[in-house]
């Protein structure tokens, strides 16, 4: 180089870069300041509170029922029999149903349910989703024959899947749950794969051939980390979707026996008395309806913050 | 007369950012007639200013304080309606970026017809004898073709032409130019300048001509205004800035420019070349349903040789395949045919096995440095992949990216940080230390410092040029800019279309260029008359 008339040590100080608004704030700041994600995750850890402590929330067992007690109004009292034989007084908040069981109570106790359906269905198809999106879009060789049974599996309609599987299996937490992240398996693989065939093309994941990395730590250690970010917000969607079918499937007969309280369940058993006691539909259709809301205020909240192409409207 | 004033500006910038305001107190005018170039690095707030001009800033950057005076009127606060009112009549932008400023799928004609709708009350036939003559004023070929064409039928250049066209067609009194050429080939970028001068000159108008590149600012204006981080350190005519600057930021920069004079190099050792190549190729096949091929010749019969402790720059514009030729060297690419020789061994046709423990004796370094560095993994883990794929144990490597960061001028405790917490020049010095680790024979430079600003450029081409000294290395510098090339380069390949055109020690191409692509690069290559850097 020339030697301009300042010594290197001036050149340094004086010469300052900078993007021309440089956004200091780290993602999780951005995601803790969100509104929605405030909001969202509230109601959530509100009804994870509640799915813990339902023992303790003044609920008697939710399979306990008592003919005394049938077809109570929101608000009625009664007795209910334990296992031990013994009667006691009872406050039936949201109602009994036919069998005189305790809405309030099976309400509570179902939230477990859907909330653990929600969260294994999503893990799982993420997991899944993943594996295959990554070797789709990385190792260009699977990609056809990967991508066209995915194609195949995305034809069917999930619920139809769903109720198949849970046909063969019968139903339990685990069939049900995998019926359930089976048909989401397809379009966590097309969100990977599309991650992957962009980030691939990034200089710092040629920059890792030119290094030697084997290809399986490329996949791990350079393309996986970077498409975190999307995966969190499909999550938040797969756990609504799972919520949703899970009560569906209940609500159908076809998924957790009867004998376990879920909201799918309950509103299926409440079906023939529509007309004369709503109440048994209508509550665990507000706790559904609001988990699912909550779940995605979070995913939008999440999405805003956290995925960078759509951060840029703001 | 002044068709500009701009009086004490100030913008604010959101909470959070790394300063308290994108502009400080800017004041400067725009004569009838004349060029203002505003010149400033990456982060001046040079066209934060330009946007506030043309009312187009967003809610987040308000004007908190001064006066933009168009002919009189103050704009800074004006209300939307008043804008556009003014905007395209009075006052015109173009961008960068060409393919994004214009509308896909609206044919040329038809946007520049929108302006026409938008603001006269000219018929259908007014309008487009109006389109048809402005079309042709800014010199593109087969007016009426063009107007029927759409954007991605155009070439880059054409499409700036476009813009030009769009913007001038009302004849507004002061056009603001942001970067306009920086997207653009050097050939093209000069017949854009002299384009911008030639109209500037007919219509009249005033123009505000924003650009990091004081190449351009020597061809192209007759007053000059620099700023560094929002505020204005120094604005007069153009022959006192650039040959007396005042203030020492401008002085900084402008000897931070390099000159196009070749440097006086040693002869060349009859050592074995690192690198060789013999009539490499690589072509892309299009494969169409019914057995169509359409081929790309993307570089054709390439063959160059490198020495340890030399620098090789292959010089070219867009699509010229000089960085096809890179990457068939590191093998990101396979080569469709030819030799590409390590020290007489041919890696051309290696397999991927046989190919890894002859990776590390090349290395890349690339041209974005906010892509080159994985954004979730922390620098050290950047630097030691390397050796620890090659077996090197984790606390040996550890140590040696300690001493690399030395080598390349940072400080070894910020290796536990993320690459964000890095500016540009300073990420790509650690592309540089993440080379090197592997301690390779042959340093690929990919455009490596063309998205650097000026003064950082001259930093990083120093220390480029020291460690290839230093460690012996054979440096393979791929760059469009002819500047760069004649600071560091011994040899020179100019390519053209996939071919090198012109093959030789630095000194004689660009003293005594023979062909005549490589003198029209040459031309074209703004303020060549202008020395740089040598005062």
């Amino acid at each position: 180089m020339p030697a301009p008339q300042l010594n290197a040590n001036e050149m340094e100080t004086l010469s300052v870069e900078s993007a021309d608004v440089r956004i200091t704030e780290s993602a999780w700041q951005r995601v803790k300041k969100s509104w929605s994600v405030r909001m969202g995750g509230a109601a959530l850890l509100l009804l994870l509170l509640i799915a813990v402590s339902a023992p303790w929330l003044g609920t008697v067992d939710p399979t306990l029922f008592d003919a005394a007690s049938r077809d109570l109004v929101p608000g009625g009292r009664g007795e209910i029999t334990t296992l031990d034989g013994e009667i006691i007084k009872h406050k039936f908040w949201f109602g009994s149903d036919s069998f005189g069981r305790d809405i309030y109570s099976r309400v509570m106790y179902g939230t477990r349910v859907s909330l653990a359906v929600a969260v294994l269905a999503a893990l799982l198809s993420l997991a899944f989703g993943i594996v295959c999106g990554l070797s789709a879009g990385y190792l260009r060789w699977l990609d056809g024959i990967l991508m066209r049974f995915m194609d195949g599996l995305m034809a069917i309609p999930a619920i139809l899947i769903a109720i198949a599987l849970v046909a063969m299996w019968r139903g339990s937490l685990t069939t049900v749950v995998i019926a359930i992240a089976i048909p989401e398996i397809p379009r966590v693989t097309r969100l990977v794969r599309s991650l992957v065939l962009s980030i691939r093309e990034e200089p710092y994941v040629e920059a890792a051939v030119a290094l030697g990395t084997p290809t399986w730590k490329i996949m791990f250690w350079h393309i996986l980390p970077n498409t975190i970010a999307p995966l969190v917000v499909q999550g938040t969607y797969i756990c609504a979707a799972a919520i949703l079918v899970e009560a569906i499937l209940s609500f159908l007969g076809v998924g957790l026996p009867p004998s376990i309280p879920t909201w799918g369940n309950i509103m299926a058993e409440g079906r023939s008395q529509f007309n004369e006691y709503p109440h048994n539909i209508f509550i665990p259709g507000v706790f559904l309806a609001i988990t699912v809301l909550a779940v995605n205020i979070l995913g939008d909240g999440l999405r805003d913050t956290l995925d960078p192409k759509m951060a840029k409207r703001v | 007369m002044k068709v500009l004033d701009v009086k004490d500006l100030s913008i604010r910038l959101p909470s959070g950012s790394d300063r308290a305001e994108a502009a400080s107190g800017v004041s400067f005018d725009v004569r009838r007639g004349e060029i203002l170039c505003l010149v400033g690095e990456s982060g001046s707030g040079k066209s934060v200013i330009a946007q506030a001009v043309m009312g187009l800033l967003p809610d987040t950057l308000p004007v908190a304080a001064g006066e933009i005076l168009l002919e009189g009127e103050n704009v800074a606060h004006a209300g939307r309606d008043r804008l556009r009112e003014l905007r395209a009549t009075r006052m015109s932008m173009i961008f960068q970026e060409p393919m994004t400023a214009l509308n896909p799928v609206m044919s040329c004609g038809d946007q520049i017809d929108e302006v026409l709708r938008e603001h006269t009350q000219l018929t259908p036939e007014q309008r487009r004898e109006k389109i048809l003559a402005i079309v042709r004023e800014v010199a593109l070929p087969e007016p009426e073709r063009i107007v029927a064409s759409y954007p991605h039928q155009l070439s880059g250049g054409q499409r700036q032409r476009i813009m030009i066209a769009m913007a001038l067609v009302l004849e507004p009194v002061l056009l603001i130019a942001d970067e306009p050429t920086t997207a653009l080939d050097v050939t093209t970028q000069a017949q854009i300048l002299l384009l911008i001068q030639d109209l500037q000159k007919r219509h009249g108008m005033g123009v505000l001509f924003i650009t990091h590149d004081f190449g351009v600012v020597a061809e192209i204006a007759h007053r000059v205004a620099v700023l560094r981080l929002g505020r204005l350190v120094e604005l007069g005519e153009k022959d006192e800035v650039l040959k007396r600057p005042r203030h020492s930021y401008t002085k900084m920069l402008i000897a931070a420019v390099p000159t196009m004079q070749p440097q006086e190099r040693a002869a060349e050792g009859a050592s074995e070349p690192a690198l060789r190549t013999v009539g490499l190729c690589k072509t892309y096949y299009d494969r169409g349903w019914f057995g169509r091929r359409r081929e790309v010749r993307a570089a054709q019969d390439v063959s160059i040789e490198i020495r340890r402790g030399q620098t090789l720059g292959i010089v070219g514009e867009s699509g010229s395949g000089k960085s096809t030729v890179a990457r068939c060297i590191i093998r990101l690419i396979d080569p469709t045919t030819g030799e590409i020789r390590l020290h007489g061994v041919d890696i051309a046709t290696m397999s991927a096995a046989e190919l890894r423990p002859l990776r590390r004796k090349v290395q890349i370094v690339f041209q974005d440095p906010y892509r080159s560095l994985n954004p979730r993994r922390m620098v050290l883990e950047a630097i030691i992949e390397g050796p620890v794929n090659y077996g090197v144990p984790r606390d040996k490597a550890i140590e040696r990216a300690r001493q690399l960061m030395e080598l390349v001028r940072m400080d070894p405790g910020s290796l536990n940080r993320y690459p964000h917490q890095f500016s540009g020049g300073q990420r790509q010095r650690i592309c540089i230390a993440r080379a090197l680790a592997q301690e390779p024979e042959l340093l690929i430079a990919d455009e490596a410092v063309s998205a650097l600003d000026v003064s950082v450029q001259a930093q990083v081409l120093d220390l480029l040029e020291d460690i290839r000294n230093r460690l012996n290395l054979a440096m393979l510098f791929i760059t469009h800019d002819l500047r760069v090339a004649s600071q560091v380069c011994d040899q020179v390949a100019v390519m053209s279309q996939g071919r090198i055109v012109e093959y030789g020690p630095a000194q004689e191409v660009f003293l005594r260029p023979r062909h005549e692509y490589t003198r029209a690069l040459f031309d074209a290559a703004p303020g060549r008359e202008f020395a740089f850097g040598v005062t």
